[in-house]
């Protein structure tokens, strides 16, 4: 399969009065067309901003320091703003967390949905009210003609994540980034979604970056996993591999931290400790802190990523090893 | 062991029309009359033991949370009693309702709403404590509340901090600390991990678990996540649309889970094995909406199994096995 997207040494810094956040350092990974990769991590280490880097809807303070983030052979930092705005929506496109914010109150959905095509397709009016029902077929939402004249609060939740995913595959886009996309979602809906979403993955053969926190939702949905932790990338690799052969000890603190609902467990596992200060980072290996494994060379010395594995990379100086290896 | 709460039939109903001009519609060339009324919890009954966690899961719009506030009377009950240590709470008023509100906390659903932005941390802990009595000076409290931050994974020197200044979870550690901050003996736990990161509220479910150990607490605990729920709780009544549909022990309806609506669920949790989506069916549709409500059985719109008369007939609650009840025509 060909790389449909390359991030090589990305770093996002923000400035402010208080001090420099390296909210993504130093962060390389690479999607394939048609791939689902998943994005986890705990908030704040750096999972959406690493998304929003991809597409540059970085705002002041943040800044894209340093980098490359090839996209079908162009170095998207190079373009202009102007250049990038024929990217955003039309080759890459973004699904938000929230539903209830991310849709304009105050326009109808066939408003919204027009509004891309407009930009973005050479169709004329009548050609894009019917791409617009058709894409609202597509996401399963009845009657679509009528519900075109519908404004986002005749729609419950996750009809409108549902609308938001219409809109963000109206333009046939190459990449999809999926923020969060059923965090707001019960658990019923959530599944209705993800169904949706790895079918229309599918179907249109469109890559999905897949940001979110809950591990279970990436083993079901994605081909690969990236695990963020404090802007850096501490392990990736193929998604069985990462769940049952994981070798980072914050991969195996978040999978052992979740309740199993299908074993029992009397107390549930923790990592010690709470996410650093942003502001203030530990030296060496920032997990060094929380981490049970923590020797003297992980206080001083930060690790590389090195790989472990068939495409399986850790970044740790004590990778866990299970026994049948 | 004795029942810490007891609730019997209890209704919970919001009227969306204001005033009576406000039912008042022109219709078709005359006047009718119209009553909009939200039918939020739709005559449930549980008991809660002394030390026994009671959970009750639901998607949104089911009446969680409503129950729980109409429990511990934020919002008046309009109909059923509700029983705590024996007495009848249901229609005291304020006053009276003080002493039973030191016993009956509440950690709630949102961080960002339930705090006092313009409170330090260290005074939101202090001031129920000052007001309830458990400490006897200002002193004694702020030591106290120091003990408590610590307890719930926060830092000494964070206790002079503004909500603002915190994180989600951080604050939702704070609303904990509130909770115990008056020693209480039952806590309304709404939600009290969904906002927070897994390996944090992995640290506070087992907090929750120390402290019911500690302290010998019951709780109330409300969530939407299954896993969890299974892992805190030892009786749980599974909500939709303001009815309970299915209750009994964890392994009744973890291993024997009857109602179409309970097999539902399971089959929508995403699983860490990878395959549970992809297998399952799922099912269609969205809870229906409170202020019609359906005929017959809430759930018929959506069952896969339905029968006739599940369109006609609300089922009664049966009791499958020993404390194990269903509301369902299959059974």
């Amino acid at each position: 399969m060909n790389k449909l997207l390359e991030v090589k040494g990305l770093k996002t810094y923000f400035h402010t009065f208080k001090g420099t956040v390296k909210a993504v350092d130093n962060v390389s990974f690479d999607i394939h067309e048609g791939e689902i990769l998943g994005v986890v991590g705990e908030s704040g280490g750096g999972k959406s901003v690493t998304g929003f880097s991809v597409i540059r809807l970085i705002d002041e303070p943040g800044q894209i320091e340093s980098g490359e983030i090839i996209f079908n052979g162009t170095n998207l930092l190079k373009k202009s703003e102007s250049e990038m705005n024929k990217v955003r929506g039309k080759e890459i496109s973004m699904v938000f967390q929230d539903p209830m914010t991310s849709l304009n109150p105050v326009y109808t959905i066939g408003e919204q949905m027009d509004e891309v095509l407009l930009l973005h397709e050479k169709l004329n009016k009548h050609e894009r009210r019917n791409r617009c029902i058709e894409l609202l077929k597509d996401v399963g939402i009845s009657n679509p003609e009528s519900r075109l004249k519908n404004y986002p609060h005749q729609f419950s939740g996750g009809m409108r994540q549902r609308v938001v995913i219409a809109i963000a595959l109206a333009a046939n886009p190459k990449l999809i980034i999926a923020d969060e996309p059923t965090t707001a979602l019960d658990v019923t809906i959530q599944s209705q979604i993800l169904k949706l979403m790895k079918k229309l993955v599918e179907e249109h053969g469109v890559a999905l970056m897949l940001i979110t926190h809950d591990l279970a939702v990436v083993s079901e949905m994605a081909d690969r996993i990236n695990v963020m932790y404090c802007g850096k990338i501490v392990e990736s690799g193929y998604t069985r591999e990462i769940i049952e052969n994981y070798t980072h000890p914050y991969t195996e603190g978040l999978l052992n931290s979740i309740p199993d609902i299908d074993k029992d467990k009397s107390k549930l596992n923790t990592i010690p400790g709470i996410v650093p200060n942003m502001f203030d980072l530990p030296k060496g290996c920032n997990f060094s802190p929380r981490c049970k494994n923590c020797q003297d060379i992980c206080l001083e010395k930060e690790p590389k990523l090195t790989e472990i594995g068939e495409n399986h990379y850790v970044s740790c100086h004590f990778p866990l090893r299970k026994e049948a290896n | 062991m004795e029942k810490i709460l007891s609730v019997n039939n209890l209704e919970q109903k919001f009227d969306l029309n204001r005033g009576i001009l406000d039912k008042i519609k022109f219709r078709n060339g005359r006047f009718i009359k119209e009553e909009r009324i939200v039918n939020a919890v739709n005559d449930i009954s549980f008991d809660i033991k002394q030390r026994e966690v009671f959970s009750l899961v639901g998607e949104s719009g089911c009446g969680k949370s409503t129950t729980a506030r109409t429990i511990i009377k934020l919002i008046e009950p309009k109909g059923g009693t509700v029983k705590f240590k024996g007495n009848n709470i249901t229609n005291i008023s304020g006053n009276e309702m003080l002493k039973y509100r030191k016993k009956m906390q509440m950690i709630f659903q949102d961080p960002y709403a339930s705090l006092n932005p313009r409170q330090k941390v260290i005074d939101i802990l202090v001031e129920p404590m000052l007001f309830h009595k458990v400490a006897n000076n200002l002193q004694e409290a702020r030591e106290k509340a120091l003990d408590i931050l610590e307890k719930v994974g926060l830092r000494p020197e964070q206790a002079t901090r503004y909500p603002h200044q915190f994180s989600g979870g951080q604050r939702q550690r704070i609303g904990i600390a509130r909770a115990l901050a008056v020693e209480p003996e039952f806590i309304i736990a709404d939600e009290p991990v969904s906002a927070l990161d897994v390996s944090i509220q992995a640290q506070i479910l087992n907090l929750l678990m120390e402290l019911k150990d500690e302290f010998n607490f019951s709780y109330l605990f409300i969530a939407h996540d299954l896993s969890v729920v299974k892992h805190i709780s030892d009786n749980l009544g599974v909500m939709y649309l303001g009815k309970i549909v299915e209750k009994g022990s964890k392994e009744h309806i973890f291993n024997n889970s009857l109602h179409p609506y309970t097999k539902a669920l399971f089959s929508a949790i995403p699983r860490l094995s990878g395959t549970n989506l992809r297998k399952s069916k799922g099912i269609e549709g969205e809870i229906p909406s409170p202020i019609s409500l359906p005929s017959g059985c809430f759930f018929h719109e959506r069952c896969p199994y339905m029968k006739p008369i599940c369109r006609e007939v609300m089922p009664e609650e049966k009791e499958v096995e020993k404390d194990h009840f269903v509301l369902c025509h299959l059974y």
